[in-house]
């Protein structure tokens, strides 16, 4: 494969998983507000913080006005970041339809990726009320300064590129398993806990505050929801983000050889 | 009514039989539903993990516990008993071969309704007494002979709401037929009953109690357990929950005569 032929092709992918976007919208936007889960928590931890503050590990003040900001950003997040390649590639293997895609003069991986990319733009105009009522009542809890917006753009996309390739990676272990979704209803679950999901990371005991620092999981939602609500300096969200890219770099890295090593083994059973 | 206990028997073997075929799913399944019965305790273990921290208001750690237990049981059910078989009428219905369920000799609804199970669900079961041993623990105490009735008939009874909550979906179904993430919709506002309805406030708590009922279906169990429900409030949840439940079998009633079939 030519890498500049498929640089060359980019922008026409993009266009096609647009309109595919435009095409199933009624569906994305079950998926929408399907994710009901941060604002649930939302409403818990609000009921909590009603009589008196949270206290974080670190002596924060969490009260409810600083949870709706949190959650309000974990929605918007959440929108923007995720990816579903894994069951994708799970379906297309199983179906022998990737067989298709092997065909084209272009990495599989790179189709994957633009047709996620592509529902982007719309999901970003879903959240647009989001961030509306976000600015509207808890202007108080959103970053200023204008670098750390900077920042967030970037830790938007290291966490969209850790989501996207564990979604490779667990996807590819559906070449050497029947199906690989289980697995990643188990990566779901411990991403639920670890990545300030369902509350921010400050109020776990300090040991598994620390640990977090360490798991990919953290890169994913607190790092841009700590951004966006003004919690992380520019210096502190520099260093994270840099780990974050880290985690990335080594996920790309993993689920490309996962999913060389995958292909050999296809034989494209199925219709 | 002979005849469909004979028929539910048989739809009931062929699940059995393809379960056993999975034998190993058992497993699976368990495991993996370990790691969701976490996400569901562990916001509760950050709540209530610090002394300092005043907790969900009206409810101790081991009475919180209680509904988390009681919303583990319903998810076990939903997945298991409710969820395979709607969803193979959202099939069914996307490829045209409702026709052929229409076609048989009995009971549409309930055809479809007994078509399928997950047995291999019953795991969610067994996590959920292992919360529920954890939570009484907690209140070092435990329910009276009254209490569990009472619970056990409430969560009947919101078994009852949830399928017939289902059963609206599927009519609606019947009108816009693309829907297949409708099954991941109604559970993700199923989350919602995992706390205690203290936590809603407002116009959500009316929503909650009297649209689509979720504070019934754990919160009042829950409260049944804890011997704190009054008799008066179990008699309106489950008249409450008969008449939707008779809703909800009219409304399917309505869609399926208005059917026209997909067609392929």
């Amino acid at each position: 494969m030519r890498p500049f032929a498929a640089f060359r092709a980019l922008p026409t992918l993009l266009k096609i998983g647009f309109a595919e976007a435009v095409a199933y919208r009624a569906e994305m936007l079950v998926w929408v507000f399907a994710t009901t889960m941060p604002l649930i928590m939302m409403m818990l931890w609000t009921s909590v913080a009603a009589a008196a503050p949270v206290v974080g590990t670190g002596g924060q003040q969490w009260g409810s006005g600083a949870f709706v900001a949190y959650f309000l950003a974990v929605f918007i997040v959440r929108q923007l970041i995720s990816a579903w390649a894994s069951w994708e590639i799970n379906f297309e293997v199983r179906q022998g339809q990737l067989a298709m895609r092997l065909l084209r003069p272009m990495h599989p991986i790179i189709s994957y990726a633009m047709s996620n990319l592509a529902y982007m733009p719309l999901r970003a105009l879903v959240t647009v009320p989001v961030v509306a009522v976000l600015l509207a009542t808890q202007s108080g809890h959103v970053a200023t300064d204008w670098r750390v917006w900077l920042l967030w753009l970037v830790s938007m996309f290291g966490a969209w590129l850790i989501t996207f390739f564990v979604n490779v990676a667990v996807g590819s272990l559906a070449f050497f398993l029947e199906s690989s979704i289980k697995i990643m209803d188990v990566w779901l679950a411990l991403f639920f806990v670890f990545s300030g999901y369902l509350f921010p990371l400050d109020l776990f005991p300090p040991w598994l505050r620390a640990t977090t620092e360490w798991l990919p999981f953290r890169y994913q939602i607190a790092l841009p929801v700590e951004l966006m609500t003004g919690k992380l300096g520019l210096e502190e969200g520099l260093g994270l983000v840099a780990r974050q890219y880290g985690w990335a770099a080594l996920l790309i890295f993993l689920s490309l050889t996962l999913w060389r090593s995958g292909v050999k083994r296809f034989q494209a059973y199925g219709g | 009514m002979t005849r469909y206990l004979r028929l539910f028997g048989l739809q009931f073997r062929t699940s059995v039989l393809l379960a056993l075929q999975y034998r190993f799913d058992f497993f699976i399944d368990a495991a993996i539903g370990l790691f969701w019965t976490a996400t569901a305790v562990v916001p509760l273990f950050v709540v209530y993990g610090d002394a300092s921290r005043p907790g969900i208001p009206g409810w101790s750690f081991g009475e919180s516990l209680v509904v988390v237990a009681c919303f583990i049981t319903l998810q076990a059910v939903l997945d298991g008993a409710i969820n395979p078989g709607l969803q193979a009428v959202i099939d069914h219905i996307r490829k045209g071969t409702l026709d052929f369920v229409l076609l048989k000799p009995a009971d549409a609804q309930f055809l479809v309704s007994t078509s399928r199970f997950q047995l291999w669900r019953v795991s969610g079961l067994i996590q959920a007494a292992i919360v529920f041993g954890l939570a009484f623990r907690q209140l070092d105490r435990l329910p009276s002979v009254f209490g569990v009735l009472s619970a056990s008939l409430l969560l009947g009874v919101a078994t009852l709401l949830l399928y017939s909550l289902w059963i609206l979906i599927i009519s609606a179904a019947f009108i816009v037929v693309k829907v297949d993430n409708l099954t991941y919709l109604f559970t993700s506002i199923f989350d919602a009953a995992r706390w205690p309805s203290s936590v809603f406030r407002g116009p959500v708590k009316f929503f909650f109690t009297f649209v689509i009922p979720l504070a019934v279906m754990t919160t009042y169990p829950a409260e049944a357990l804890l011997g704190r429900l009054e008799l008066q409030t179990l008699g309106f949840a489950i008249a409450g929950s008969l008449t939707f439940a008779g809703v909800a079998r009219a409304v399917w009633l309505q869609s399926i005569a208005h059917y026209s079939s997909a067609g392929g």
